[in-house]
């Protein structure tokens, strides 16, 4: 349904042109929540505003349905732009409007008239979980509550896309994570198609489908979430990946682990999608006669599945420990002993 | 006892000078901020990377707002008076004023219309704008509702320099208090009558000040 291609955003910044986004070709399904993620710089805000229209490219072209928004403008942009919505780190909510009368701006813009703005806003209030607080002004609200404001708002005018900017960098944990609760929700009940970007792979792991990786402008890493968590293949990935499982393999931590439990293997399990619902461990046990002592373990759930480590210490003869392990690569299950005797 | 603190006052005359006042300060007033805003406006959307990004009209209206900021009012007058003989017919009274009082107060406005525009969030600017909203509503729903309480303190600001402007074009014959101090109180020495329109003066200003706060701060959910 989103169609990127060789898109490219150059900016004169006086010292130079700067490649924000460089050669970019996505594709992005109805219905997706599609994460873009990349440190700050990486060209992603530039990339979403790509997208409605905010930015036009240098060259490349952008496609959303069956209408080409890099070569559309005035009436026709700005109703494209209805359909395309967008949230905001900042929220960027008039502060010289209440919740309601935030929510009816874009109706406004639409030209609904005033009866059914009306009904329509309280049906947004109820569905962002905000009633009760219509009347109030943004200053009166949590960081959270904005963000609702911010989501009922895009939501306003049936958008087939939502585009979010950041949309929870500004909020503490728990807030994200009710937030980011709601996006899900919102793309089940709606069908709505979301494109996000964040530099927090925890948001990525948490709703998205699919995940691109942008550095320098471009797209250097891109696929199903799960995926791209079980074997990151750029460094940058990789980086991303560890802010969310912190497996601590460094040396250091090995060394730790050793001096707990100085005898045995220790062994590291790498789960992905279904064996992590498997009882591998009680068949591990019941067919090999090792001892098996749990160190530590790590289990992430994403939209398309669970994805965790587990720090496992095999005690028995060489021969057995070598069997336990064949049994667990039997099971799909990928190994590596971290330190032996 | 009154009577007795100002015995040269004729009250009826001070009454009509107060009036005249008012009114030359709510006329221009009133088409200040009018010209002021949309000036300041032009201003605010032609500079670099705004929404209408002009540089020829931008250093135009700048121009414009810069000079006529910088003329001394007494001398703008004076320089006026051409025009103002041409636009209202005569060069003496109160109406005769409001050329030049607005000339002189719309730009000075104007810089402070700016400087409420640039206030505004930039997001907020980008979310209309995401959402579709033409320059013209982005105008009347962002610009104007975002940057309102600085409007009208600005406005304020102003409508109390031009309370003294009126007073200054007084000693030319716009008529008003600053005639009747000048011609009735110092011209013919007495103290009183300068010092009652000064009260006066005095008065209209406070009071200007302290509507001007009170919608202010009522206009100001932030």
């Amino acid at each position: 349904m989103i169609e990127l291609k060789q898109v490219t955003k150059t900016y004169d910044t006086g010292k130079g042109a700067l490649k924000a986004v460089d050669g970019v070709d996505l594709s992005i399904s109805s219905g997706e929540i599609f994460g873009i993620i990349g440190y700050s710089g990486a060209g992603k805000s530039t990339l979403i505003r790509l997208l409605n229209g905010l930015e036009k490219p240098t060259s490349g072209t952008v496609q959303i349905n069956d209408q080409v928004i890099t070569a559309i403008k005035g009436v026709e942009l700005r109703k494209a732009r209805q359909k395309v919505s967008m949230i905001f780190q900042h929220f960027n909510l008039l502060w010289s409007r209440t919740v309601k009368e935030n929510i009816a701006f874009p109706l406004e813009i639409a030209g609904v008239p005033k009866n059914k703005r009306d009904a329509r806003v309280m049906e947004l209030v109820e569905l962002v979980g905000l009633t009760g607080r219509e009347n109030a002004y943004p200053s009166q609200l949590s960081g959270g509550q904005k963000q609702r404001v911010g989501i009922a708002r895009a939501l306003a005018n049936d958008p087939e896309v939502l585009l979010c900017d950041e949309a929870t960098s500004a909020l503490d944990p728990e807030t994200t994570d009710a937030i980011l609760d709601l996006l899900v929700d919102i793309n089940k009940r709606l069908g709505l198609t979301i494109v996000l970007i964040t530099h927090e792979m925890h948001v990525i792991r948490k709703i998205c489908h699919r995940v691109a990786v942008m550095e320098g402008g471009r797209v250097v890493e891109l696929g199903d979430v799960l995926s791209v968590f079980q074997a990151p293949k750029e460094a940058i990935t990789k980086r991303f990946v560890a802010q969310v499982t912190e497996t601590e393999d460094s040396n250091e931590t090995i060394k730790h682990l050793r001096e707990l439990y100085p005898t045995g293997d220790l062994v590291k399990l790498v789960f992905v999608g279904d064996q992590t619902e498997q009882p591998i461990l009680t068949k591990l046990i019941r067919t090999n006669p090792v001892e098996v002592n749990i160190v530590q373990g790590n289990i992430s759930h994403t939209q398309r599945g669970a994805y965790g480590t587990l720090i496992l210490q095999l005690k028995g003869t060489r021969e057995e420990i070598a069997n336990a392990i064949a049994f667990l690569n039997n099971e799909n299950i990928q190994t590596e002993v971290m330190a032996n005797d | 006892m009154i009577e007795s603190l100002f015995p040269n006052v004729d009250w009826g005359k001070m009454w009509d000078a107060t009036v005249e006042t008012l009114y030359m300060t709510a006329m221009s007033t009133f088409f200040t901020f009018v010209i002021g805003l949309v000036l300041g406006i032009i201003l605010f959307l032609t500079a670099p990377r705004q929404l209408w990004a002009n540089k020829i009209v931008n250093w135009l209206t700048g121009a414009f707002v810069n000079i006529f900021r910088s003329i001394p009012f007494i001398i703008l007058i004076i320089l006026l008076i051409p025009f103002t003989k041409f636009l209202i017919g005569t060069i003496r009274g109160p109406n005769a004023a409001l050329p030049a009082l607005i000339i002189g107060a719309a730009p000075f406005y104007a810089r402070m219309v700016l400087i409420a525009l640039k206030e505004i969030d930039k997001g907020v600017i980008e979310a209309a704008r995401s959402m579709g909203a033409t320059t013209w509503t982005i105008i009347r729903k962002v610009l104007l509702p975002e940057s309102k309480p600085a409007l009208i303190s600005g406005i304020t600001v102003t409508a109390i320099a031009l309370v003294g402007y009126t007073a200054m074009a007084g000693i030319i014959g716009a008529g008003g208090l600053g005639t009747l101090a000048f011609l009735d109180g110092f011209q013919r020495s007495r103290e009183d009558v300068t010092l009652m329109a000064t009260i006066l003066i005095l008065i209209i200003v406070f009071a200007i000040q302290f509507i001007g706060d009170l919608i202010t701060i009522r206009s100001d959910k932030r």
